[in-house]
């Protein structure tokens, strides 16, 4: 027996790589469609941090230690504005509650019982943001237990580097790009989160989540913009989870 | 941004940027690390995840920003749409969705008589 708290992982060869393959395999998996995403993102940032008279050093502080595109530009437009401390602090909080319920969600997935640390999982959290979170969502169950936290960690380095060098590259270069390219760019977003999204839904709660979910965001936005986002987590996952529970019941 | 000190951004970035983002996403390994997958808890934590991605979603093909939102409506929606249907069509490929919409986005675009801007 190696150790006694291992629990039985299931199945498959894969389980013998060791830590530091995986998270190469999810390096290299971050560098391909949920890079180029992000870069569009943040090169359009760049040109916006730039007009705002943001330095390049600010605009990369930035991009590396919040990771989450809209907290970065409200925090922006705060420091635009000349906006105190703890107004900015309010706002970009705010603008930002998704992230938990989005971590909470990804948390389970990753873990090894007994065996991943605590602190293990806050240095991972840093990376979750809606780009590597519906690819995570969609590729970990694939992937032996052990393996998905390394890959996860190797996905989210790589993809935080590749997008902070495109960031400096873009902030020093780009006036601004073609409207046809920019316009394609700014489509990649949405369609590539609806595939994802779908392709990471695997109980019938979770794909009627992402119908309410569509349906109830604009309306928020329109009636508690600013806090619509949660709001349509709230109300739209609550609403599919019930649904979900009485249609079940009612079969069973 | 002119009559305050170099550093006083830095501050912002670290307090007002960091620490208020991370702290959620700290608070989400506190209160998901309690969690297990196969609890009710946990199929409504990721009810509300989704549903909140999905937001996210429409509000970006709805109510876009930049040169996007310089397009009609409808074509980002036809877009978005036959993206959606070739990705549950070939397999459930993300790339051929994500070609089939910009194809959809640009064609429409080039019919419409050029793009704006």
């Amino acid at each position: 027996m190696a150790s006694s708290n291992e629990i039985d992982p299931p199945g498959g060869p894969g389980n013998t790589l060791p830590s530091r393959v995986w998270a190469l395999k999810g390096a290299r998996a971050a560098i391909s469609i949920p890079a180029l995403i992000l870069t569009a993102a943040f090169v359009g940032y760049a040109g916006l941090a730039r007009e705002t008279g943001l330095s390049l050093t600010e605009t990369l502080a930035m991009t590396g230690l919040i990771w989450a595109l809209p907290s970065i530009v409200v925090l922006t437009g705060a420091l635009n504005s000349g906006m105190g401390l703890i107004p900015a602090a309010i706002a970009v909080a705010l603008a930002s509650v998704r992230l938990m319920p989005m971590t909470m969600a990804l948390m389970p997935m990753v873990k090894v019982e007994g065996k991943t640390k605590r602190w293990q999982l806050l240095i991972a959290s840093h990376f979750v943001a809606v780009t590597a979170w519906v690819y995570a969502m969609r590729n970990l169950p694939d992937m032996p237990r052990e393996a998905r936290l390394p890959f996860f960690l190797g996905f989210g380095f790589a993809i935080t580097s590749f997008v902070f060098c495109a960031t400096g590259v873009a902030y020093l270069l780009v006036e601004r790009l073609p409207p046809i390219l920019a316009g394609s760019l700014f489509l990649l977003t949405p369609v590539y989160f609806l595939c994802s999204l779908w392709g990471a839904s695997r109980l019938m709660a979770d794909k009627l989540a992402m119908a309410i979910g569509l349906a109830l965001g604009p309306v928020f936005f329109l009636y508690v913009p600013g806090l619509d986002l949660l709001w349509t987590g709230l109300a739209g996952g609550t609403a599919a989870y019930l649904i979900h529970r009485v249609t079940r019941r009612g079969l069973s | 941004m002119s009559d305050v000190a170099w550093w006083w951004p830095y501050v912002m970035i670290v307090v007002a940027g960091w620490l208020a983002t991370d702290m959620w996403r700290w608070l989400g390994v506190l209160a998901g690390g309690r969690l297990r997958e196969d609890s009710e808890l946990f199929v409504w934590v990721r009810c509300v995840a989704t549903a909140l991605v999905a937001g996210v979603i429409s509000k970006l093909i709805l109510f876009p920003t930049g040169i996007l939102a310089d397009s009609p409506m409808w074509l980002r929606l036809l877009a978005a749409g036959a993206g959606f249907t070739a990705f549950l069509a070939v397999r459930q490929m993300v790339i051929v969705g994500v070609l089939a919409g910009e194809a959809v986005l640009i064609g429409g675009w080039l019919l419409l008589g050029g793009v704006p801007g």
